[in-house]
This record gives structure tokens, C-alpha cells and sequence, in this order.
């Protein structure tokens, strides 16, 4: 027997009897995302958001704000920074300073957005940078995870895709919390109408 | 690993010598514990929530023979390659074999505590392969050569002047620099010089979905993510009891985890892998290593619904006085104290005994896990298999003796009396276990069967 079989034998000898799966529906509200909790739950997990009308209006506050040399972004609405050539190494990232990338909704209980590989250029951009920007529409809110994950299933499929809420952070010496882990060292997020 | 002969209570011994310190370890993890209350007690649906967790995880323990088959199809659908490992050894022997495939000799790793419970670590560095673990914590306890004492806070058991006398000596950072902010912006270029530089990366998995083949890792720092799509080969280590049936499960299990553990609304990163990137290898390792023995455990099954927060350490008197170390198992605390006896029933004897069986810890358990009430049938397994305490045994014959007898029951009484007030010196020593950190009582004068005989006796 290999060892597979011989795990699955043993799990098919001593498994409980089935018991059914529990009825979900019920944490679902049926209401739509408050913007204004989400923004308060982004700000207090250290993220920032910042209310747009316009993908110039994005445009100008990264210039105002950053070295525009170093700002990367997959969005083809913003014009004037550097893109992410098709199959380039992600080891090219290292260097970036800000990344801003679209996500597909914003999760009011959490502070949380969703972001899936084909929004992300290369899988590392919104990790490996120094800064992470994300641009949601003001009206892609949900309330909780039970109705995000509805969503989910009514976008494409994906390779990779990640909740990320708020910038990288640590609490591991003595429970003091630093932010700027590994990745980003601050979040912001765009809303846009 | 050394090999350890010393039981829960002489680890915590050492432990306690530090008053001070056991006190900041204490206030520290019951700080935790209030940050999880607080987020807890924002969601009116909270017990629902554990419900709903509670019966997933049943109804994954009931059909795991087929969401496991479901998972391996859909994974190597998606590109994935599945392998199982029946223990320690074997997962040890997969991962060593996937590198040397790639003639890869350092390999980066996120948190992961299975590879902790089958030594990776060691095995790999015996066979001339570097790990360096990413998570800051984990991180500083490797440099230290220590395990981790905590599955979520890997070095809560260190002061941050002894993390910046590691990060001097290793790191370089300037002698007597304990500023957290200073220690982990030094972390932080040192880590990502690895991350840069590493061909494998190694990660644990929070969750795995059997409907979708793909798995989740949470993380705040990022730090598998950074290994993991910077790597050419990506490996991840699962227990076979991480599996859940559907995607939208997820969105129960997020909502606990984090608020659970640290008392986050959610981890700063929930990443689901469902492909390897372009180029990558992805490997999956689904491991046993005593589980199937555990599911066949009528009383102790239900402790692979454990989704690894941490919330029953945090909550336990007694972890929280004797630290992760005293408990000498990747998992320490109430959850890994009915774990461990599965995996080696001699070796962790001693661990159903480290609680005051208060409850605290099933009632913060996200999974509803009975674990206080594990603990008390796993001492029972433990005497009927002649394996307590000797010192246990032996007084629980003697009161067993003394209560059954009236006779010997009074003069025992007279003894214990005459005793602490004429000769304290005998109990008085450290040969008592009670008399640690305690003052012995002040005898009566009198049993109450003597005063009652004296008062009431006659009417």
C-alpha cells in the first residue's frame, strides 16, 4: 500500500459517522456595505482612506506624494507611472516604492479588500513594495465575510488572490505594534464615485 | 532538539524563579485575552458563528475520506502537486527530496507549526539544508535556538533587551538598542534580503478547500507572501485535518481566527493559492503524523477541529504562569496538552495534569472544542494506563484509604492537627509540593466532629 492509501484506509476506519453541514443564510444581512465603517475599521487597523472623484484625482495625489520614478501600477487608467511589463521577473520589484492596484470590493467589518492576481500585475507587487495603494468604487462594499465571499463567487476565477487589510504589521517583541513588517509600510485606500 | 526528562511542573519551577518576569508573561496574555473579548463582543452573532465553525468542522471530521480525494483531484487540477506523508519522518524526507530536486540549499519559511511538530528545521540543517524562518518572532527564537512558546506569539517569553542582545550579536544593530520599532526596521532588511535571495519557500496553510483545491495562509506581516511568490518552488505543509468543504466556509472560519487570537478583526493578509505563478513549482504536503490515530478517538477526535488561534493559551491560568516552554510540544498550552499524548502518550503524561480544569479555555475556544474536559478523560486514560504521577497515584491510595475509614480518617485528622502546630518543620520543607509559594494553614484546635461532640453531643 502507498502511503496515501494507507491514510485514506485508516481515515475511512475511523471517521465519525457524516453529520450534515450547518444552514448559512442567516449571517447574511441582505444590506449593503457601510463606507463609513469600513473607513473607520481601515483607520483603526492603521490604514488610510481617501474619498476621489477621478482617476486625475488619483493621479495628482501620488505625485504630490511620492517620488513618481518609483511608482508602479497594472491600472491602465493611470496614465504617467511605470506599468508591469508582461512576464517580468518579480525580483524587479524590489525597488518600488508605491504600488496602486485596483481591488474588486472593500469589506465594511474588516477594513478588508480583495484583490485577485489579474488586478496585481506580478503576485509580490502588493507585498514586496514600500507603499500599497488600492482603488475601490464607493459603491463595492460589503458588509461582512459571509457576503464577500458571495461575491467572490460571481467574479472570474483566479490563481491568486488575497483580503489584505491595512499595511504589514508586527506585534511579535513584547506585543508593541510596529507597522512595516515585511511589506507595505502604509495602506491607503482610494474611494472612488 | 535536546531531549527533555523534565515534566510540566519542574519546567514551570524554572519558569517561576523570575517572578517578575512571569508576571509581565501573565498580564501580557490576559491583555490578549481582554483585546479578543472586546472584538468578540462587537459581533451580537458570536455564538452562532462558533456553531456554525463547530458543525463544519464535524461534518469535515465525518467525511474526510472524501474531501480529502475531492482536494487532491481539484489541487492537481489547478497544477498542484499532492503528497502525503504517514508521519514526521516522511514529510521531513519529501520536503528534503523537492530541494534537492532543485538543487536548492537555503529555503525561506513562514509560520508553520506542523513542520515545528515533525523538526523540519533540525532534520534539514542535519542534511546541510539552511531554513531561516520569516516570521519575526519565530525569526528571533530561531537565533536564539529556541522553539517557539506560542503558536501565535512565537517569543512572548522574551524581554526586548534580550531580543536586542540577539539582534547585536547577529544582526549587527548597536549594543543596548531594545526599541521594538528600531528591532524589527532591522528585521525587516535582513528578512527581506532573504526573501530576495531564496529558491524554495516553505509555508504552513490556515486552510485548505476541498470544492477548489486551493489553501489559505493568514498572516499580518506578509511574510509568506514574500516567500512564497518571490520562490521558484513553493511547498506547503498541511495536517490533514485543515481541510474544509467550501469556499464560502471561509467566510465563517475568518471572521473567528483573528479575532480569536489576537483580537484583530482579520489577519492584515488572508492569501488563497489555487495555482502555481507562471514558472513556479507548487507542492503540497497533507500529513498524518498520528491524526487518523486521533479521529479514531471517540473522546479526543474532536480536537482536529482546532483551527490554531491560540485563544485557550491566552486565556489559561495555568500557561499563562508557566510559559509555552513548560509543556515541551511544538503546541503548548490546553489545545496541544490533549494533542500531544495522542502523538506519545509516556512522553507528554504529564500535560492533561498542567490545568485547573476551570473551563476558561473551552469557552473561548472559536471551534467549540471541549478541551478542559478532554483534559480530565485523557488523566483518566492516563492512571488506568498506569501512567500518572507516582506521587499522584500513592496519595490518591492513601486518601483513598483514609476517606473509607472513620477510624483511620479521625486519627489522620489529630496527626495533620498535632502536626502543623507542633512539628511545622515536617510539612514545612520543600518536599511538599503545597507548601511552594504557600504558607501552610493554621490547625484548629479541634476537628468539628470533636466540637460538635463537645457542644451538641449531649442534647
Amino acid at each position: 500500500m502507498t502511503t496515501r492509501e494507507k491514510i485514506l484506509a485508516a481515515v475511512a476506519n475511523n471517521q465519525p459517522p457524516k453529520s450534515e453541514l450547518p444552514d448559512l443564510s442567516a449571517f447574511k444581512t441582505g444590506e449593503v456595505g457601510s463606507v463609513e465603517q469600513f473607513v473607520q475599521v481601515l483607520t483603526n487597523i492603521g490604514g488610510k482612506a481617501i474619498h476621489v472623484n477621478s482617476w486625475e484625482e488619483i493621479a495628482a495625489f501620488i505625485t504630490e506624494n511620492y517620488s513618481t520614478t518609483r511608482v508602479v501600477t497594472p491600472i491602465a487608467e493611470l496614465t504617467g507611472f511605470k506599468g508591469i511589463p508582461e512576464n517580468s521577473d518579480p525580483h524587479g520589484l524590489y525597488d518600488v516604492e508605491l504600488a496602486v492596484i485596483k481591488a474588486h470590493f472593500g469589506v465594511a467589518e474588516n477594513g478588508a479588500v480583495w484583490i485577485t492576481e489579474d488586478n496585481m500585475g506580478l503576485r509580490v507587487l502588493p507585498f514586496i513594495t514600500q507603499h500599497l495603494a488600492v482603488v475601490i468604487d464607493g459603491g463595492e462594499i460589503v458588509p461582512t465575510m459571509a457576503e464577500a465571499y458571495d461575491k467572490i463567487s460571481l467574479l472570474p476565477s483566479y490563481g491568486f488572490a488575497s483580503f489584505i487589510a491595512g499595511p504589514s504589521k508586527t506585534a511579535d517583541i513584547e506585543q508593541s505594534l510596529v507597522i512595516g513588517a515585511h511589506g507595505p509600510r502604509s495602506m491607503t485606500v482610494f474611494i472612488k464615485t | 532538539m535536546e531531549v527533555i526528562t523534565k515534566d510540566h511542573a519542574e519546567l514551570a519551577e524554572n519558569f517561576n524563579r523570575d517572578e517578575e518576569r512571569v508576571n509581565w508573561h501573565d498580564e501580557t496574555l490576559w491583555w490578549v485575552r481582554q483585546k479578543r473579548d472586546k472584538m468578540v463582543h462587537q459581533l451580537p452573532e458570536w455564538e452562532q458563528l462558533r456553531e456554525a465553525a463547530s458543525a463544519i468542522k464535524n461534518n469535515v471530521l465525518g467525511n474526510l475520506h472524501n474531501y480529502l480525494q475531492q482536494f487532491e483531484a481539484n489541487a492537481q487540477a489547478n497544477g498542484i502537486t499532492v503528497h502525503w506523508a504517514a508521519d514526521a519522518a516522511e514529510h521531513n524526507q519529501i520536503i528534503h527530496r523537492l530541494l534537492n530536486e532543485h538543487q536548492v540549499t537555503r529555503m525561506v519559511k513562514s509560520k508553520s507549526m506542523l513542520t515545528e511538530e515533525c523538526g523540519l528545521n533540525e532534520y534539514l540543517h542535519e542534511h546541510g539544508i539552511e531554513v531561516i524562518d520569516s516570521d519575526l518572532g519565530e525569526r528571533i527564537v530561531q537565533l536564539a535556538k529556541e522553539p517557539p512558546s506560542h503558536i501565535v506569539l512565537p517569543c512572548i517569553h522574551k524581554k526586548k533587551e534580550e531580543i536586542g542582545e540577539l539582534f547585536h550579536q547577529y544582526l549587527g544593530t548597536p549594543l543596548d538598542v531594545s526599541d521594538p520599532q528600531v528591532l524589527t526596521e532591522a528585521a525587516r532588511g535582513h528578512l527581506r534580503e532573504i526573501f530576495i535571495t531564496r529558491k524554495a519557500a516553505l509555508t504552513g496553510v490556515n486552510f485548505a478547500i476541498a470544492e477548489t483545491g486551493e489553501f489559505v495562509v493568514c498572516t499580518n506581516e506578509g511574510n509568506a507572501d514574500m516567500g512564497a511568490h518571490l520562490a521558484d518552488i513553493h511547498i506547503a505543509s498541511m495536517g490533514i485535518e485543515k481541510l474544509i468543504p467550501e469556499k464560502k466556509h471561509l467566510g465563517i472560519f475568518l471572521r473567528l481566527l483573528t479575532r480569536s487570537a489576537t483580537g484583530q478583526p482579520i489577519t492584515t493578509y488572508s492569501s488563497h493559492f489555487k495555482t502555481p505563478r507562471m514558472g513556479q513549482q507548487m507542492h503540497i504536503v497533507l500529513v498524518d503524523n498520528g491524526r487518523t490515530v486521533q479521529l479514531g478517538r471517540e473522546d479526543f477526535r474532536n480536537s482536529l477541529k482546532c483551527i490554531r488561534c491560540g485563544a485557550c493559551m491566552n486565556t489559561c491560568p495555568v500557561y499563562r504562569r508557566s510559559g509555552g516552554h513548560s509543556y515541551h510540544n511544538a503546541v503548548a498550552g490546553p489545545i496541544g496538552s490533549i494533542l500531544a499524548p495522542n502523538l506519545d502518550m509516556e512522553k507528554y503524561k504529564d500535560l492533561p495534569f498542567a490545568s485547573t480544569l476551570c473551563g476558561s479555555c473551552t469557552n473561548v475556544c472559536p471551534v467549540k472544542i471541549d478541551i478542559h474536559d478532554q483534559l480530565y478523560k485523557w488523566r483518566q486514560v492516563l492512571v488506568k494506563k498506569g501512567l500518572a504521577p507516582t506521587g499522584k497515584t500513592i496519595g490518591m491510595k492513601v486518601m483513598g484509604a483514609t476517606l473509607s475509614s472513620p477510624t483511620i480518617y479521625r486519627l489522620a485528622g489529630k496527626m495533620g492537627r498535632w502536626t502543623l502546630k507542633y512539628a511545622p518543620f515536617a510539612v514545612n520543607n520543600s518536599f511538599n509540593p503545597w507548601y511552594k509559594h504557600r504558607d501552610m494553614p493554621e490547625p484548629p484546635e479541634q476537628s468539628f466532629g470533636e466540637w460538635y461532640k463537645q457542644n451538641r453531643g449531649s442534647k
